[in-house]
């Protein structure tokens, strides 16, 4: 087991499946010449050259129109939208086209697309360029999303997406490049669609995934001190939605609660909590709480941002109230 | 041209229009459902396109398909099928008028957001240039949809990438009921190639004999070149923009004078005058349509419709539990 960073980890899978299979090729703003924006393509141009590493003009609905043709057609592409919030940008591609042209054509097209991109608050960007809004992306029957928080789940959920013949939407975390963990040696890969157990505990559940993932931890081992024992189910992926981990996770702790990046309203843990009642209602002794961020446009000041942002004391709180 | 060809492109012509006047009733009747935008009028511009490419050439469209499907050599039974959204239609009853396809017949759709398959054509374009061999792709729009975004984006990367699409913009005058002046800066909408250092031209979309030759001339560039190229095809669909259009936007008197233009008229003409056919054939063929069609209506009538299975079917490649 080798510790490396969430930065080495995606571009890890992004190279050993290019190895692997010729037709996977990347495309993007500055993906080439540049090094990727946040460096995870470094090194691929001078060593794949411009025909697998394509530069493209900033011109999103290029970008992912494009992949989609070249996907349908029968290449593997990797397409990246700089930040997520370009992503609007291009959302007829994404949702309309990527999620329902197998669907629609009676399976004559299949679409091995990966959109790789950036979310995330935490950077003092300003609000156009903060968003978590990954439950918009997960609405859509026909895409899968995916959104790791550990670098073995980067790498090897990424190289399952490359590999699947269906569109993937896969986020990263913009503040969590640098995140360390331990990966497997040797190759592996990590199924889409399946939640994960990350920290065992018996006193409640928290649902999470990706930043939330990171913060939960903390916020486990603060609640650890005080002799509270906190089960973390991540998601990993938002659609299709494995349920089955955190409703066992439930029906054993009888109490917890939702931790997420995004808006509360409409969001990730809206979905979480409605299963919960839905699957488990009879196993509920306390409502089913949620953190997330304030209802605002991300603020470009310091505190003011992370004040909207949720934070590990955010989550201690929630969690001692479902204890009450 | 050999003469059995320039037959089976008349046959075409007849045939497309043929489906689509039957069609108008069926949906008239209540059998067909949505929208159904129609081809009538236009018949000479997909006739004479498709017939100057190479089967390995790949052709893409919007959502007035129905004719660029038989042209690529779908059968009328299988167009028939869809519109009346049986299992046995190109896309299992699933997609409707809208999304025509064949994969066999190198035919990708049949697109229904405007200008949304310009991105996409340039796509497939990359596989080929990925392949490096000189397929060429062909896109083929509205007016209309070279006023949005996605037209720009397209046109810009084919060119910056060397990509080999032929661009085939069907003026037809109309983008639904705003006319050209209305809606664009440019009205000469070839020019918009400009734009992109892009080399473009401009035909008369209503004599199949000048696409035709206008079409070979573009994608004998495109595919030597290795450049995009622009074509403006103009032409006049004569019934709405699609069903149940109250047409407010034109007068009878201009419907009437492209009338006098007919696609099939014209061609008839030309077949008969230059000795390729005689009357008689031609009217063979007319009837031989007649039959086609005929069947086609009964092919789909008595096709079953999808069962219930197919509701969640093709949602993804791969199975998933949600």
């Amino acid at each position: 087991m080798a510790k490396i960073t969430m930065r080495e980890a995606i571009s890890q899978a992004l190279m050993e499946e290019m190895d692997r299979d010729p037709n996977v090729f990347i495309m993007g703003e500055e993906v080439g010449v540049w090094g990727g924006s946040y460096a995870v393509t470094k090194g691929f141009y001078d060593k794949y050259g411009p025909k697998r590493v394509k530069d493209t003009p900033i011109a999103e609905n290029a970008i992912v129109g494009g992949a989609i043709g070249a996907a349908m057609a029968g290449l593997r592409p990797v397409a990246e939208l700089m930040t997520i919030n370009f992503a609007f940008s291009a959302m007829d591609y994404i949702v309309n086209q990527a999620a329902k042209l197998h669907y629609m054509f009676g399976g004559q097209f299949t679409v091995p697309l990966v959109i790789r991109t950036v979310g995330g608050g935490g950077r003092q960007l300003g609000a156009t360029h903060s968003q978590t809004p990954d439950a918009i992306f997960a609405h859509f029957p026909g895409l899968k999303v995916v959104s790791p928080g550990t670098p073995e789940d980067a790498k090897g959920l990424l190289k399952s997406a490359i590999r699947s013949n269906d569109p993937v939407f896969f986020i990263e975390h913009a503040t969590m490049y640098q995140v360390r963990g331990e990966v497997p040696d040797g190759e592996y890969l990590i199924p889409i669609g399946k939640s994960k157990v990350q920290r065992a505990g018996k006193d409640l559940t928290i649902v999470t995934y990706c930043k939330g993932l990171e913060l939960s931890m903390k916020a486990a081992e603060e609640l650890s001190k005080e002799g509270i024992e906190a089960e973390i189910v991540d998601l990993r992926t938002l659609r299709p939605l494995d349920m089955e981990p955190v409703l066992e996770s439930f029906k054993k702790t009888n109490r917890a609660i939702v931790v997420e990046e995004g808006w509360k309203s409409y969001g990730v843990g809206a979905e979480v909590v409605s299963g919960i009642t839905e699957e488990a209602f009879d196993y509920m002794d306390a409502p089913v709480l949620r953190v997330a961020q304030k209802e605002v446009p991300l603020p470009y000041n310091r505190a003011l941002e992370q004040a909207a942002l949720p934070q590990v004391p955010d989550i201690v709180a929630t969690a001692k109230e479902v204890l009450r | 041209m050999k003469k059995e060809q320039l037959l089976d492109m008349y046959h075409q012509m007849v045939l497309v229009r043929r489906v689509e006047e039957r069609g108008m009733e069926l949906y008239q009747a209540g059998k067909i459902g949505g929208f159904m935008h129609l081809y009538i009028g236009q018949e000479a511009v997909g006739t004479g396109l498709i017939a100057a490419r190479e089967d390995r050439d790949r052709v893409i469209t919007a959502y007035r398909d129905h004719g660029v499907a038989i042209n690529c050599g779908i059968s009328a039974d299988e167009v028939m099928a869809e519109l009346l959204g049986k299992v046995t239609g190109m896309s299992r009853g699933k997609g409707g008028s809208m999304h025509m396809a064949s994969v066999e017949k190198n035919m990708w759709g049949g697109h229904a957001i405007v200008g949304g398959h310009l991105p996409i054509a340039a796509g497939l374009a990359i596989r080929d240039q990925y392949e490096g061999n000189d397929n060429v792709t062909i896109c083929m729009f509205g007016d209309g949809a070279t006023n949005i975004g996605y037209f720009h984006e397209a046109l810009n990367l084919s060119k910056a990438w060397g990509l080999r699409v032929l661009w085939v913009c069907e003026n037809n005058q109309y983008g639904m009921g705003t006319a050209v002046e209305r809606a664009s800066a440019v009205t000469e909408i070839y020019q918009k190639a400009d734009g992109y250092a892009m080399k473009s031209s401009q035909v008369d979309g209503m004599d199949v004999m000048k696409v035709y030759e206008a079409a070979k001339e573009a994608i004998d560039y495109v595919r030597k070149e290795g450049q995009p190229y622009f074509l403006e095809i103009d032409t006049y669909r004569y019934q709405g923009h699609s069903m149940g259009d109250p047409e407010r936007y034109r007068s009878r008197d201009e419907v009437k004078k492209w009338h006098e233009k007919d696609p099939i008229g014209v061609f008839n003409k030309y077949l008969i005058e230059n000795k390729i056919a005689s009357a008689k054939k031609l009217s063979e063929i007319e009837a031989s349509v007649e039959e086609e069609v005929e069947k086609s209506i009964e092919f789909a009538e008595t096709s079953p419709e999808p069962g219930m299975d197919e509701l969640f079917k093709h949602v993804y490649v791969e199975e998933t539990s949600a």
